[in-house]
């Protein structure tokens, strides 16, 4: 039970790998990465937490009360954002390659072409 | 692990098999949107509220945005076909 | 390798990824048990030291300031990555042709939501050592109010509103700053991203030394960076070339 979210990191990351292999859709492909990015910020979250501790904010809160880490939460916050820059990028890819040869199908763009 | 967490993860890992096994882009983009609402209770769960408020703003409008967009794009290429 | 073949050969190696991971994850202390040194001490002492209430905040802007920069440049490389391949055939008409039915209800809840939400970006941008918030979220929060424009009404208000030229800048300038700010701290007599503005009183907008500074770059930089993928992928759309 205690550990339920690193299996759930474990099964995000799966589902994710296997939505990307058989994929047909280079958009739905897109979107599966997206889920395995989010794998890694369950498993960065729940490393840091400590158990009956709260948010990091002290306003208001005595100094000394049990928090849970920052230091994985500041990895995490800046990543998700950069996440969807990267996710643009991968998508702006995608759309290339339909100008270019008229398919987002993984399977029909096999060979390159010079 | 109180039970509010367990039935978020429990949440999560149903909305991610949904995004994969949602084969139309259009539908994917839909249960997108709920799968990053599941993410941000998960993450106010653990007690990272930075860490929710971005998956909010990312995972409500910007994800949304780009990929409507980039379905838009392809779409309208297939149509004037 | 046709798709059935990869198919069962994903199945195969995910099962064997699936058992690694749970060894993997197993070693690791139990869910809530945090065996971690660098956490406590940074709740012990960033509000002494770096005087922002929020301890995420004076991570990502003091004591990881420098990772914050990295990420900073990633963000800036990947919407370069995007406008360079967008913008290669297209530098003709962007044609707003799209018929779009002019709706006086979404402009009056446009209008009204557009400066909220901008204003609710720059305050969580201001507050981000005090609340959650920051450079980062504020930054996105900024950026799409403004594309909230091209929704409410149509592309080419916003065009003339947010010209691409000025998202570069702004985009460029959050950036620089950040470098700035980091070059500061140098010039200061101190190591690079070292404060060298006074840390003030605590709870105040005026507090937490370069962090402010910081987050401030870092939102003008995401702001910047959103206005210009929703730009690109909008013109993208909206663009009609002719064969």
């Amino acid at each position: 039970m205690s550990y339920l979210p690193y299996a759930l990191a474990g099964w995000l990351f799966v589902v994710g790998l296997y939505g990307v292999v058989t994929s047909r859709n280079l958009i739905h492909l897109v979107v599966c990465v997206s889920v395995i990015q989010s794998a890694t910020y369950v498993l960065l979250l729940a490393i840091g937490y400590v158990k009956g501790g709260t948010a990091p904010i002290f306003n208001g809160i005595a100094l000394g009360t049990k928090a849970v880490d920052p230091v994985v939460q500041a990895l995490t916050l800046t990543d998700v954002v950069v996440s969807v820059t990267s996710m643009a990028l991968l998508l702006a890819i995608a759309v290339e390659v339909h100008k270019r040869t008229g398919t987002l199908d993984p399977d029909e763009l096999r060979e390159m072409h010079g | 692990m109180i039970p509010l967490q367990a039935v978020t993860l429990a949440l999560v890992a149903a909305g991610g098999l949904a995004v994969v096994l949602a084969r139309d882009v259009v539908r994917q983009a839909f249960v997108n949107g709920f799968y990053g609402l599941s993410l941000v209770v998960l993450f106010l769960v653990f007690q990272a509220p930075d860490v929710a408020l971005s998956a909010i703003t990312v995972g409500s409008a910007a994800a949304p945005l780009v990929i409507a967009i980039s379905i838009a794009r392809v779409h309208r290429r297939e149509r004037k076909r | 390798m046709s798709r059935r073949l990869r198919t069962g050969l994903f199945l195969v190696g995910g099962a064997g990824l699936w058992a690694l991971l749970g060894w993997a994850f197993a070693g690791l202390p139990a869910f809530g048990d945090y065996h971690g040194v660098y956490g406590r001490l940074v709740n012990r002492d960033s509000l002494g030291q770096t005087h922002a209430m929020s301890a995420i905040a004076a991570v990502t802007f003091d004591y990881r300031g420098f990772d914050t920069l990295g990420e900073d440049f990633i963000l800036f490389a990947s919407v370069l990555g995007v406008a360079l391949l967008l913008r290669q055939v297209r530098e003709r008409d962007v044609d707003a042709r799209q018929a779009v039915e002019e709706s006086e209800p979404v402009r009056a809840v446009g209008a009204i939501a557009v400066p909220a939400f901008f204003l609710l970006g720059l305050f969580v941008i201001a507050h981000g050592y005090l609340t959650p918030g920051g450079g980062f979220q504020g930054g996105v929060v900024v950026g799409l109010a403004l594309v909230l424009v091209s929704i409410a009404t149509d592309y080419r208000s916003y065009a003339r509103l947010v010209h691409k030229s000025l998202a570069d800048l702004v985009e460029g300038v959050g950036a620089g700053a950040y470098v700035a700010v980091g070059v500061g701290g140098l010039v200061a007599g101190s190591a690079f991203l070292e404060s060298f503005v006074s840390r003030g009183k605590i709870g105040e907008l005026t507090s937490s030394g370069t962090i402010a500074l910081l987050s401030w770059a870092s939102g003008l930089e995401v702001a910047g960076a959103t206005l210009l993928l929703a730009s690109e992928f909008l013109e993208e759309l909206l663009a009609r070339r002719r064969r």
